[in-house]
């Protein structure tokens, strides 16, 4: 019986009044391709914030690999092995490419808060990242400032910075948000060759997306998660046809 | 007894003056996220002012026409220079604001000079109002009451009453939602800016002659009303308001008290000795380590409740 | 700087190497050799440029690097230099036999032993609240030095003789020249270990977090301790920096934990330009010419100051090392020489208007106190009178046309960088 990767159980989140997670179920399976989808203002987003611990919930509880991490900050949250991506692009502008990867190596290759290590004699270290910009096909702009990089190459450098730490559940936000049909594509075949044998979790609304790369889905309405299962159930369900389409089955 | 009484009063009008200060601060401060390091250099600004005023046409004309020079000061340092920063960061706007008081005190020093300019309390209101316990207190004392209760009073009608008040309360604990309401956010920040340096201005008239005017005034009150303005925490007038008098209090009363902790925790510490610092700490009257104790205050607070005493936001 | 290592260290750092060597020889450059005596005033001001350097380094640790604005720097400057003018003290008692040279050693360590207990309370504040409780801390221990006697002397201070007579090299440090080159000695190792440690991965954590808090949070690291460690190691040089202080002046007092000076660390790194390693040597080096040269000539020294941090925070946040940095692309593409004629049209505006704000500035400044102090301000062999409204006229003529035609050559300036600019990227892509 294989593990949850990830489990929530009967989550809830107030932010004063207002309840925007009422009661949130969802398992997500060691090696799936899980996706999120919902409407807007549907709470997928705080979502992952919730489980990536950027706010408390507000009761049930959130389990990775079978232990809790609710209560947990996002440091030690990130070192039991669950690292997410950003819908607004969060890699380190002012840095070049290669040392934005060479940061997210740091913890994961053991140098923790050293201050007497000279960075440019890792060896080990350097290459790692090498190949890292490599997987992310970064490699001829690693000496250029991130923030000169295009939409689309900062993208693939946020999902390389959030590969890069070796997490086994991977958490992508709206990963393919404003890119061109071609874009996506590359975007879709990055995402697949480096999360290959772990477990994904992403926000999506490019539909294409979602039904080329997930083997389950979720749905989200109003906080609340009204259908889960593999892409061909979900597409042939009344709620989410209803929830999405709304007055056009009319 | 009598000390108790005189104390607390003197202590009331001294934290009066503090949240003259202090209420422009933080309103500025929670709108625009800018601590306005000028703020006591507006304040001097406007007892110098006032002190020119007074000497060419009378103290009440300048009452009334320091504020509004603080005012207009104010408007145009937010639309000349801090809207040109604001595209570089918080950091920028303090760092801007940091230099602005650095200018205006080097400029104050230049204009009149190192020493205090005798900046009186009017004759009209030079007075005792009343005697406790053979000890005067001066009607002055009472005007300034009145003038920060008033002030006091007029805030509060503008913020609960005009849509403009509205505004900036909402402003006060959701800057961005009111934005993105639609509200012309720039004309606000100018005008809650120009209004909290009028306010400052206004503290200027009233307690330049209260205490002394002089170029150093500036940095000998500027930190304390950052003590208040933490203390009492963002966001909320009312915690500002209580944080100046306890701050107020807190001056007041420890400049009387002529005892030191040692004595006060049942000699505690006569074995340290007064050789050592903490000896010392310990021995000498609380009088005289005075000074110390805002900051520890400001230092404590900021340790145990980021927020303030009645804040919405964390600081 | 890239992680190029092809051209050797000391090919690509030659202009340091330089700047070295002036530091070295400047010195002798203007030594009496009648007298056989070096200048006073000239190696007070370089010993004093030594020091500011590495305070201003070991600010911008904070500023520039993690991104956090502190107000109290001074307290741990100025509680390096109190703690070591008790070492000299228990040194010439003979209860500390260790030489000169290590005492600035010993006060960096007390500068680390405050960062850690002050670096406690502040790195886990946010980012005003971390302004505010620095700025508390630094008027706590100021008030305090005023006030006590045990440990910081009162008023008065707390002073020693520097003269210890235990020394590695056999070097009496009588002399302000002995000590210059043991200042500078340690300004150059303080330097250079402030350069290492940006390129270990403590230096490249605190980047990351002062540029993205919750990104570092997903890197396994937590911001505070990032922001904890990064405080502490600032305040062992800024200590250092303080125990170079004691060793020159031999007395310490409030003004080296004073909010001033605090001040001045932010003056000094931000205008020579926070986001460059370099920038704060060039701001310091700038305050302190300023400082010792302009201070005697002019009562208003200071307000040049503030209008030019003001002006800087304004319009060039990246500071005079930004400013300098900024010029690279152009240079590497050899096109330097089609800014060489807009610069030379900014000149005369531009000292016109200088020239004018400074007048103005001047003549306000004597009309109201230099006059009264009985000095006389002359230009050009004419002096100027207290009630002559010729030199305000010339001052504000001055300003008001020099600035009208200033602006008009920025802009110009302006448009050839750009087309500069957009020539070399259209080559380069």
């Amino acid at each position: 019986m294989t593990e949850s990767a990830l489990s929530l159980k009967d989550v809830r989140k107030n932010f004063g009044q207002t309840e925007i997670i009422r009661g949130v179920n969802l398992e997500v399976r060691r090696g799936e391709r899980h996706a999120v989808i919902g409407p807007n203002g549907a709470g997928k987003t705080t979502l992952f914030n919730l489980i990536s611990g950027r706010f408390p919930i507000s009761g049930g509880s959130i389990s990775l690999n079978g232990t809790e991490i609710h209560t947990l900050e996002p440091q030690r949250i990130n070192r039991l092995g669950l690292s997410r991506s950003f819908q607004i692009t969060s890699i380190f502008h002012r840095m070049s490419v290669f040392e934005n990867i060479r940061c997210a190596l740091l913890w994961s290759q053991g140098y923790r808060y050293s201050f007497w290590h000279p960075l440019w004699r890792q060896k080990a270290l350097n290459q790692r990242a090498e190949e890292l910009l490599a997987e992310i096909n970064l490699l001829e702009r690693r000496d250029l400032q991130a923030g000169l990089l295009s939409y689309a190459e900062q993208r693939s450098l946020e999902i390389g910075i959030t590969i890069a730490g070796g997490a086994t559940v991977i958490l992508l936000d709206e990963p393919t948000a404003g890119m061109s049909h071609s874009e996506t594509e590359y975007a879709v075949a990055l995402i697949r060759r480096v999360t290959e044998g772990k477990t994904l979790v992403m926000v999506e609304h490019d539909m294409r997306v979602v039904f080329d790369l997930a083997d389950t889905i979720s749905v989200v309405v109003y906080g609340q998660v009204i259908a889960s299962g593999p892409p061909a159930e979900i597409r042939a369900n009344r709620a989410v046809q209803e929830a999405y389409l709304g007055a056009l089955t009319e | 007894m009598e000390i108790i009484l005189i104390s607390l009063l003197n202590g009331f009008v001294y934290g009066m003056l503090l949240f003259m200060l202090a209420s422009g601060l933080t309103l500025i401060f929670s709108m625009m996220g800018v601590l306005n390091f000028a703020h006591a250099g507006i304040y001097m600004i406007g007892a110098y002012v006032a002190f020119e005023i007074s000497r060419l046409v009378g103290y009440f004309p300048a009452l009334f026409i320091a504020p509004l020079v603080c005012a207009a000061i104010g408007a145009a340092i937010e639309v000349w220079g801090l809207r040109r920063t604001h595209h570089n960061g918080h950091i920028a706007e303090l760092l801007f604001t940091f230099g602005l008081f650095f200018i205006i005190e080097r400029g104050v020093q230049m204009i009149w000079g190192m020493l205090p300019v005798p900046y009186r309390v009017p004759a009209v209101l030079d007075f005792p109002l009343f005697t406790l316990y053979g000890i005067n207190f001066p009607a002055y004392r009472g005007f300034m009451l009145l003038v920060a209760a008033g002030m006091l009073l007029g805030i509060w009608l503008m913020l609960t009453r005009t849509r403009i008040g509205l505004i900036i309360q909402a402003s006060l604990t959701h800057p961005n939602m009111v934005s993105a309401l639609g509200h012309n956010v720039p004309r606000v920040f100018t005008i809650v800016f120009a209004g909290g340096c009028g306010l400052a201005g206004l503290a200027g008239v009233i307690g330049g002659n209260y205490q002394v005017t002089e170029p150093s005034m500036a940095a000998a009150l500027g930190p304390i009303v950052f003590v208040v303005v933490v203390f009492g925490g963002l966001g909320s007038l009312g915690g500002c308001f209580v944080a100046s008098i306890i701050v107020g209090m807190v001056q007041t009363f420890a400049v009387v008290v002529d005892v030191s902790l040692s004595d006060m925790l049942g000699g505690i510490g006569t074995w340290i000795g007064t050789k050592n610092l903490l000896g010392e700490i310990l021995s000498v009257p609380v009088a005289r380590i005075g000074p110390l104790l805002p900051y520890l205050m400001m230092v404590l607070m900021l340790l145990f409740r980021p927020r303030g005493l009645l804040g919405t936001r964390d600081t | 700087m890239s992680g190029s290592s092809s051209s050797s260290a000391l090919g690509r750092n030659w202009l340091w190497i330089v700047v070295l060597l002036i530091a070295i020889g400047l010195p002798w450059l203007f030594y009496d050799w009648e007298k056989a005596r070096h200048s006073g005033f000239l190696l007070t001001m370089l010993s004093q440029m030594g020091m500011m350097i590495i305070f201003a380094l070991s600010y911008n640790m904070l500023m520039g690097q993690a991104g956090l604005l502190s107000f109290g720097h001074a307290v741990f400057f100025g509680l390096g230099g109190y703690c070591t003018i008790h070492f000299l003290n228990a040194a010439e008692a003979g209860s500390l036999p260790l030489p000169l040279e290590i005492m600035p050693l010993l006060a960096a360590f007390s500068g680390l032993g405050f960062g850690i207990v002050f670096g406690y309370m502040a790195a886990k504040q946010r980012a005003t609240a971390f302004a505010m409780i620095t700025m508390g801390i630094g008027e706590l221990i100021a008030v305090a030095a005023i006030m006590f006697h045990a440990f910081f002397g009162g008023e008065g201070g707390v002073s020693a003789n520097r003269m210890i007579e235990r020394s590695v090299l056999g070097v009496g440090y009588g002399a302000a020249s002995e000590v210059y080159y043991l200042i500078l000695t340690w300004t150059v190792i303080a330097a250079l270990l402030m350069l290492f440690l940006t390129k270990t991965p403590l230096g490249a954590m605190a980047n990351a977090t002062r540029d993205n808090f919750e990104r570092a949070q997903f890197m396994g690291y937590d911001p505070r301790r990032v922001r904890f460690l990064q405080f502490a190691l600032s305040g062992f040089f800024a200590g250092l920096g303080g125990g170079l202080y004691a060793i020159t002046y031999e007395i310490v007092t409030f003004d080296a934990v004073a909010g001033a000076l605090s001040a001045n660390a932010v003056l000094m790194t931000y205008i020579g330009g926070a986001t460059i390693f370099y920038g704060p040597i060039l701001g310091a080096t700038l305050i302190t010419l300023l400082q010792s040269g302009l201070s005697l000539l002019s009562n208003a020294w200071l307000i040049y100051v503030g209008v030019l941090f003001i002006l800087m925070v304004t319009f060039a946040p990246a500071g005079l090392a930004g400013m300098i940095e900024a010029h690279g692309p152009i240079a590497r593409a050899g096109r330097m020489g089609r800014l060489a004629v807009p610069y030379l049209r900014l000149l005369i505006p531009g000292g016109a208007t200088l020239l004018g704000a400074v007048g103005l500035v001047e003549i306000a400044s004597f009309v109201t106190i230099g006059a009264a102090q009985g000095k006389s301000l002359s230009v050009f062999g004419y002096k100027i009178g207290v009630d002559d409204t010729m030199p305000w006229v010339i001052a504000f003529a001055l300003l008001g046309v020099g600035g009208a035609w200033l602006r008009i050559e920025i802009r110009h300036f302006a448009r050839v960088w750009e087309d500069v600019t957009a020539d070399i990227k259209q080559r380069s892509v």
